[in-house]
């Protein structure tokens, strides 16, 4: 049991479950997608970023790949949503919340790519 | 490159973290207190106008409360995390910046950059092992010859004096153990265009190991290597490293050329300085009775030359217990007249103020002639520093080991076939030096002629290399003739001529050239640009051979050709 191992792999599986919250229910409805649920799937996808830095190992280079992907496509969500509030004005219409949670989506598979990678390693390497 | 990215992301992932936790707080929290619009409207900050405010707000830009004034919660919850989030980028900050000037990561940028810059060498390039007074010496004369090296040495503080100048070369220099493979290999030694690796270091056992490791990862590289006892010298002939250059048994080889062969040693000496240099003369070495002061490596190879030739010499050796002592050794300081009488210095022809401390070797100096003004001094200087003292001093030769051993590496290194005919050369006659020493004064009465290869191909001797083609035949005495007057000769000398068959010293005029022959040239500046028109410019080359001057022109050709 190792502390530093409790917290990368809860963090990573965190990144998941929270970003499949944000990610479930109708894709164009808003009232099933709560802007707060985007807002901690970014930074808890941040976290686990950041955790994922440093690691040398083959392994590592594409856990981080993953995690940068998952950024990428919750960042690009959360300037959709903005922009379509703040600056066009549109508001949260049925094809812009629908952009915004394939976005989201698409996070999603980068995540559980990433819960698979961590889950092969773990039995890979069992003790 | 790859690494240093790494290892910065490794240490800032805890700020990273720090700083991201504090965001998100802070913009979570102006999004969960309510705040009150201008009529007087609840109203709950949307995220994006969340982390705008605390974007400016971490930074300190400061914009202002957005897009409402503020609530009283609200500037509450702003006043506490001003505080923190500027106080997360301060360590931050810090943190990047310490880690910027961190030793480890600044050498590992160097290393970098050093790797880069090597990489990038597209020309032939020596590898230099070693930067200190013999090191800079050789790097500087390649340096004004426009030739490409590297350097590796243990002394940073070196390398700074190589970084300094870099005109009109840059030399990338690497501070580390030349000992070590991966340096080696870091500076170049595997690298495609890698000529030759010079292991000059203070250390046989690190120059043994560079000559290694040198033959074992690169055996197409050349080695030159410097050693100072004869077992280190074996063990490096043994795994066949291509120049083994020990200063004090080169110098004692030609002190006793100097005895027997005056005009040899004069030969060495013109041809190992740099060109531009004024003419030396014979040094006259007087036959009698030496007096070594000293039996280091530079007394003991001295001593041994001097019995092999029979000549007969005391020795003067503080330390009683040096190994080797000849049986009439006075022991004493070398310093002092009353050793200096011991040893019957009024008889004495010459001394050698042979130890390893250039004070003391001083001392002999003066204390010698005082008793004896007549002596013939040879001088040992070992540092640099000391140059106007030993100049001053008036001592007949000096020897200072780090000149012995560039002046010969850099004949390696720039004209190796310089090499090949003094050691042909040697096999003559002192008669037959004197002889070519007269014809060199000859030809270059004031300084040094210029010595120069030449190849017989493209790139040297285009002319050349299209008559042989179209089966005409070119003799070396054909090329000395002047394109101006062909009854005229140039003021040049024909060294050395190598073909597939051998290296011959001196060859005969009439010897046929063949494409791929090499030829060492003497002569003065003038010559070497008049010699190039005859091998470069098809007409003057004709004209030298035949005597017409060939028609330059389609018209004239083609005149001529009506007119033959």
């Amino acid at each position: 049991m190792n502390l530093e191992k409790v917290v990368f792999a809860f963090t990573i599986i965190l990144a998941l479950t929270v970003n499949f919250g944000f990610f479930i229910g109708d894709i164009d409805n808003p009232a099933h997608h709560h802007v707060l649920e985007l807002y901690a799937a970014i930074f808890v996808n941040a976290v686990a970023t950041i955790l994922k830095f440093g690691d040398r190992s083959h392994m590592g280079a594409v856990l981080l790949a993953t995690s940068l992907v998952a950024d990428i496509q919750l960042v690009a969500a959360a300037a959709v949503w903005g922009y379509a509030v703040h600056v066009s004005g549109v508001g949260l219409t049925p094809t812009v919340m629908a952009s915004i949670v394939s976005l989201a989506g698409g996070a999603l598979i980068a995540n559980v790519i990433s819960v698979a990678l961590l889950a092969t390693e773990t039995v890979l390497l069992r003790r | 490159m790859a690494s240093v990215v790494f290892l910065i992301l490794r240490r800032m992932r805890g700020p990273l973290l720090l700083l991201s936790t504090v965001y998100a707080i802070a913009t979570l929290g102006l999004t969960l207190i309510p705040g009150v619009d201008d009529e007087g409207n609840t109203w709950h900050m949307s995220f994006f106008h969340a982390f705008y405010f605390v974007s400016f707000m971490g930074t300190t830009i400061g914009f202002g409360e957005i897009p409402h004034p503020f609530t009283e919660a609200q500037r509450m919850w702003a006043l506490v995390f001003m505080y923190i989030t500027v106080a997360t980028w301060i360590y931050t900050l810090g943190a990047l910046i310490s880690l910027l000037s961190n030793d480890t990561l600044k050498r590992a940028l160097t290393e970098y950059r050093f790797r880069f810059q090597v990489r990038m060498i597209r020309e032939p390039f020596f590898l230099i092992c070693g930067y200190g007074e013999t090191g800079s010496k050789l790097v500087r004369s390649l340096r004004n010859r426009l030739l490409q090296a590297t350097v590796i040495d243990i002394l940073p503080d070196r390398l700074d004096a190589l970084m300094m100048e870099d005109d009109p070369l840059f030399i990338p220099g690497l501070a580390g153990d030349a000992g070590a493979p991966e340096n080696l290999v870091m500076a170049g030694l595997t690298h495609p265009m890698c000529q030759c690796i010079v292991a000059i270091t203070n250390d046989n056992a690190v120059n043994l190991h560079i000559a290694i490791t040198a033959k074992v990862l690169n055996p197409n590289v050349r080695v030159i290597c410097r050693a100072d006892s004869s077992d280190v010298e074996a063990n490096m002939a043994s795994f066949g490293t291509d120049y083994i250059i020990d200063p004090f048994d080169n110098f004692a080889k030609n002190l006793s050329l100097a005895t027997y062969a005056p005009h040899q040693l004069l030969l060495v000496n013109w041809f190992r300085q740099p060109r531009g240099e004024p003419l030396t003369n014979v040094t006259e070495v007087p036959h009698g009775l030496w007096i070594i002061c000293g039996f280091g490596r530079f007394g003991k190879a001295i001593y041994r030359e001097l019995t092999r030739l029979e000549i007969p010499a005391r020795v003067i050796e503080p330390n009683a217990k040096t190994p080797g002592l000849p049986a009439n050794t006075v022991i004493g300081p070398g310093t002092e007249a009353h050793t200096l009488n011991a040893a019957n210095i009024a008889q004495a022809v010459g001394i050698i103020a042979g130890s390893n401390n250039d004070s003391n070797n001083l001392s002999i100096i003066v204390t010698a002639r005082q008793l004896n003004p007549k002596l013939f001094v040879i001088a040992r200087q070992t540092s640099q520093t000391n140059d106007e003292l030993f100049a001053a001093s008036e001592a007949d030769i000096m020897m200072q080991p780090s000149d012995v051993i560039a002046s010969k590496i850099r004949t390696l290194l720039t004209n190796p076939l310089v090499d090949d005919f003094l050691s042909l050369a040697r096999a003559r006659s002192d008669d037959w030096a004197r002889t070519l020493t007269d014809r060199l004064r000859s030809i270059s009465p004031e300084v040094l002629p210029r010595t120069w290869p030449v190849t017989i191909n493209e790139t040297d001797a285009a002319a050349v290399q299209m008559a042989l083609a179209e089966g005409r035949s070119v003799t070396i005495g054909d090329l000395t003739r002047s394109h101006i007057d062909r009854n005229e000769k140039l003021p040049l000398i024909v060294l050395l001529y190598s073909d597939e068959t051998g290296t011959f010293c001196m060859p005969d005029e009439d010897t046929a050239l063949s494409p791929g022959d090499q030829l060492l040239f003497a002569g003065t500046e003038e010559s070497h640009r008049r010699l190039k028109w005859n091998l470069m410019n098809e007409t003057a080359l004709h004209y030298i051979m035949t005597g017409d001057t060939l028609p330059q022109t389609l018209l004239g050709r083609w005149l001529k050709a009506s007119a033959g």
